[in-house]
């Protein structure tokens, strides 16, 4: 498999996630996942407890910030950006001593490599779910973790429907910011 | 939460994504940055008495170009840096010819001048108080521009927040010219450009933090 067939499919499967296909997103994502854990674990091998918990903090970003990206850019230059910002902020915010071996420039090796064996993560999301506002919290369980549709947990919460979507939006935004305190 | 939980909750219930939010997010901003400059300059220094006489001047229109070019090349780069992994590209040119070009005129100015003309060229009347001016009605736009700039993810913070807060100090400078008095090159070569980088500096020192998401 080459790095640029990895684009191509990973770009269109994207980019249908984008227009609100959930299965060709969610396609994505696992692939993704598996790009960057193989791209963390190559490149921060001597911190391998803590690649899991970086795939998970780089797939929230890259959700979060999903309507940045240009259908005219290669996704890779994107992801790669995404995930070299997040790799450099883990090494400020937890004031490491280690530095990186290899350098983060060359862009084309974040879908370079596969790995399937995910690790255990030391934070647990779910459990900082319970840290958002009810609204916030409610909705992302009934949306996203129940598989309600917005209308229903619209009925269920008492909130509108646009409320309902703007609340998964912050709260998922306020998610990854937990994320980011919690090292 | 396992990675594949967290991918199956991120991908439940999508809905598809708008377009155009850094042209709605700069469409608020940027507005808000103008009009707040204007008022604090018309409010705090007031328009200058002689703008009906200066607008017939080719000198005025001259200098107004002068942030305006800044403008946009400053809007260029930030609109490119506010995003994932974009590159600053065309904006640098934009942003630094009106400067070399300033550059040059007061080079002129300054050579030509008798001896005891040149020091005041550039000093003028307000050297002092300039680029400060330009700094107090820097503020509404820069904390506009930083929020739109922060809900784009950008990546290369520290430029980001550099090219965002000289965005907001040339906006400045474009309502400081309904003010301020001076007109020649020499003082906008130095002073005009030291306002517009007092909040460019700022904005690569506490962009990091302003910035980060």
């Amino acid at each position: 498999m080459t790095v640029y067939s990895a684009e191509e499919r990973l770009r269109t499967l994207f980019v249908a996630g984008l227009a609100g296909n959930a299965s060709e997103y969610r396609a994505f994502l696992s692939e993704l996942t598996r790009h960057l854990r193989g791209f963390l674990r190559k490149r921060i091998p001597h911190l391998q407890d803590d690649v899991e918990d970086l795939v998970q903090e780089i797939l929230l970003a890259v959700h979060n910030a999903r309507h940045t990206y240009r259908p005219d850019e290669p996704l890779t230059a994107w992801v790669h950006a995404i995930a070299r910002y997040k790799l450099m902020d883990f090494f400020r915010t937890r004031a490491r001593r280690e530095s990186l071996h290899t350098p983060l420039d060359e862009h084309d090796d974040i879908f370079a490599e596969v790995d399937d064996e995910p690790a255990d993560a030391r934070r647990d999301i779910g459990k900082l779910l319970d840290h958002l506002p009810d609204k916030q919290r409610l909705s992302i369980v009934h949306v996203k973790l129940q598989g309600l549709s917005v209308a229903e947990a619209s009925r269920l919460t008492g909130l509108s429907e646009s409320a309902v979507k703007v609340s998964i939006h912050r709260g998922l935004k306020a998610l990854a910011t937990y994320v980011r305190r919690i090292a | 939460m396992r990675t594949d939980d967290l991918v199956g909750l991120l991908s439940t219930g999508i809905t598809p994504v708008k377009g155009g939010t850094a042209a709605r997010r700069f469409g608020i901003a940027l507005p808000l940055a103008v009009i707040g400059a204007t008022i604090l300059m018309a409010a705090v220094f007031g328009i200058r008495p002689d703008l009906g006489a200066v607008v017939k001047t080719a000198i005025f229109w001259e200098k107004l170009a002068f942030p305006l070019c800044v403008v946009v090349g400053a809007l260029v780069a930030t609109l490119r840096l506010a995003r994932p992994g974009a590159r600053v590209g065309a904006g640098w040119p934009v942003m630094a010819t009106p400067v070399v070009i300033v550059w040059i005129a007061a080079t002129v100015v300054v050579v030509s001048a008798a001896p005891q003309y040149r020091l005041p060229a550039i000093l003028g009347q307000s050297w002092r108080t300039c680029p400060f001016n330009i700094l107090l009605l820097s503020v509404p736009g820069f904390i506009a521009i930083f929020w739109a700039v922060k809900g784009l993810a950008p990546t290369r913070l520290r430029l980001a927040a550099t090219i965002s807060g000289l965005l907001a100090s040339s906006t400045a400078t474009v309502a400081y010219c309904f003010h301020c008095p001076e007109m020649s090159p020499a003082f906008w070569s130095i002073w005009y450009v030291a306002g517009m980088l007092l909040p460019a500096v700022l904005g690569a020192v506490l962009g990091p933090k302003l910035l980060r998401w």
